[in-house]
């Protein structure tokens, strides 16, 4: 009985050692409240007992498709923007359709995306100041070399009516509401089909993911299916698969990517326009722009972005 | 087999090296698990002995909740969460959403069930002799309480290792109120749920064994307390 005293001891002393351990650092903080003007680091000047000044700059929060997330470009670009701004960016990475969502519930103050209709329908409904693009490549349509449906050099839409009739080839969607998805509607709309009634559930052969486009092109390489993907992520991922373009011309591929703002004046939880405002100056910056051009041209020896700054592409 | 001996050799590199931004993704996942536990135990183990001891209607139905919650989907809780804390919902003024501290919030949601209905079986399991012995040897109703709670010590203690596990290894809350945000709020699962997607096996591997290393570390050392009787 009295060991076990001394044993309740121990345990007590280890949780109080824990909890001074877990006090001391930092870490589960709130996100500070956005200063009007951006000022340098405060530098206390260090006593003894002193912990270093670490949360001092403040953190800016974005929602990001992940094709700008998972080629590694928004990684690339982070830490300058960091710099310049003096501010900790937050990216969260996930598809065009829940960026929006966070733009619309104010749990973001800016978001880079990639699906025109819907972008074009967030900037009217208010919510997003104004929809500024900064960079775009094509949406191709990969497969196995084999290309089991013989669609290689068709158009958008004939391959997706050969896919459609043939029933056999798979196809990968993402399924997702990301822009890419919003892309995949799209062109079965073009095609001449009505995307709720007659693709989606269409049979096995059309497979809804429900992910990110890495786990998409991966799902698609082991499934020896078709999928369509932004260059960018196709490119990024290529070493890792056995996928190869199968269909990569038309007009309608273009694959634009914006940054917009969230509009306080709506989003009444929206906290940091001027920030916002300062990212998209940011990435429309010529600067900014020539890194968005070069960016993967080192490592995988093509062009992932084209930067436009501002300019919608094609006008 | 190579991706396996390549984590492997990665895993091991990475430790050794104590590659900065591992570490911190790995220490982010101790602080965050360790935080929910002590909370949850905190509020858990009083309230779970105070159900114990006391009789009142409801309480099978009480206990029977409670153990219904021990296998609610993490994401489930995510969700809730998500949806408080959210800057257009009920709790959205705190600014939480997306921090660490909405994280451990959320683990203790998940964590507290286990450390409630577990206390409560570990007090059910303490033989009534005990109880009876020492009321005749003339222990008050709290003297009473407290020679119970002594036995039960080593299934509570349990009972905290356990919920430890669920809340270190959790993805789907972590990932949905967490966002995954690289030095801010990656931990260990959803850096490997990014990894995986993102192709870099060797890295997931590696996370994964680092993972199951800090688990059996964290089980070592309770065990070694528990034993100490």
């Amino acid at each position: 009985m009295f060991k076990g005293k001394g044993n309740l001891a121990r345990i007590l002393g280890i949780i109080i050692m824990v909890v001074a351990l877990f006090s001391v650092l930092p870490g589960c903080t709130g996100e500070a409240t956005p200063t009007a003007s951006v000022s340098p680091t405060v530098s206390v000047s260090p006593s003894p007992t002193d912990v270093p000044p670490l949360t001092a700059t403040p953190r800016f929060r974005i929602a990001t498709t992940t094709s700008l997330y998972d080629t590694g470009l928004w990684g690339y670009l982070e830490p300058l923007f960091e710099e310049e701004y003096n501010v900790e960016l937050d990216i969260l990475y996930t598809g065009s359709g829940q960026a929006l969502e966070y733009g619309r519930r104010g749990d973001v103050d800016a978001i880079t995306v990639h699906d025109k209709p819907n972008e074009l329908k967030f900037v009217s409904e208010n919510y997003g100041v104004e929809r500024v693009p900064f960079a775009y490549n094509y949406f191709l349509i990969v497969g196995p070399e084999s290309d089991p449906a013989g669609i290689k050099g068709m158009t958008p839409e004939d391959a997706l009516r050969t896919l459609y009739e043939s029933a056999t080839a798979t196809f990968v969607s993402r399924g997702d509401l990301s822009g890419t998805h919003s892309m995949e509607k799209r062109l079965w709309a073009s095609a001449g089909y009505d995307y709720a009634t007659q693709i989606e559930g269409a049979g096995d052969w059309y497979v809804e993911a429900g992910s990110g486009m890495g786990p998409t092109l991966q799902m698609a390489d082991q499934k020896a299916g078709y999928t369509l993907t932004d260059m960018g992520t196709f490119i990024a991922f290529q070493s890792d698969l056995a996928l190869v373009p199968i269909v990569d011309e038309g007009d309608i591929l273009l694959n634009v990517y914006s940054v917009i703002a969230i509009n306080p004046a709506k989003v009444t939880t929206a906290k940091n326009l001027a920030m916002a405002n300062n990212l998209i100056a940011f990435l429309t910056s010529a600067e900014i722009q020539e890194l968005i051009g070069k960016y993967g041209v080192a490592e995988y020896g093509l062009q992932l972005f084209v930067p436009c700054a501002g300019n919608e592409p094609g006008t | 087999m190579t991706d396996i001996w390549n984590g492997l050799t990665r895993a091991f590199e990475l430790i050794v090296t104590f590659d900065p931004e591992v570490m911190a993704i790995a220490w982010l996942s101790l602080r965050i698990a360790f935080s929910s536990v002590l909370i949850a135990a905190i509020i858990s183990l009083p309230l779970g002995a105070l159900i114990h001891f006391h009789s009142f209607p409801g309480k099978r139905l009480l206990i029977s909740v409670i153990q219904t919650f021990y296998s609610v989907p993490t994401v489930t809780v995510g969700l809730f969460i998500f949806v408080m804390f959210s800057r257009s919902g009920p709790l959205g003024g705190f600014g939480l959403l997306f921090t660490p501290a909405v994280m451990v919030i959320g683990q203790v949601l998940l964590v507290m069930p286990i450390l409630l209905g577990l206390t409560i079986s570990a007090l059910s399991g303490i033989d009534r002799s005990i109880t009876d012995t020492a009321r005749s040897l003339g222990a008050s109703g709290w003297q009473n309480v407290l020679v119970v709670m002594k036995e039960a010590r080593f299934a509570v203690m349990a009972a905290v290792i356990l919920g430890f596990g669920r809340a270190i290894s959790e993805v789907g809350l972590a990932l949905m109120v967490g966002g995954n945000i690289k030095g801010f709020t990656r931990v260990i699962t959803t850096a490997i749920s990014l990894e995986t997607g993102k192709g870099d096996i060797e890295l997931s591997m590696a996370l994964g064994i680092i993972l199951i290393i800090i688990a059996l570390i964290i089980n070592l050392i309770l065990n070694r307390v528990q034993q100490r009787r």
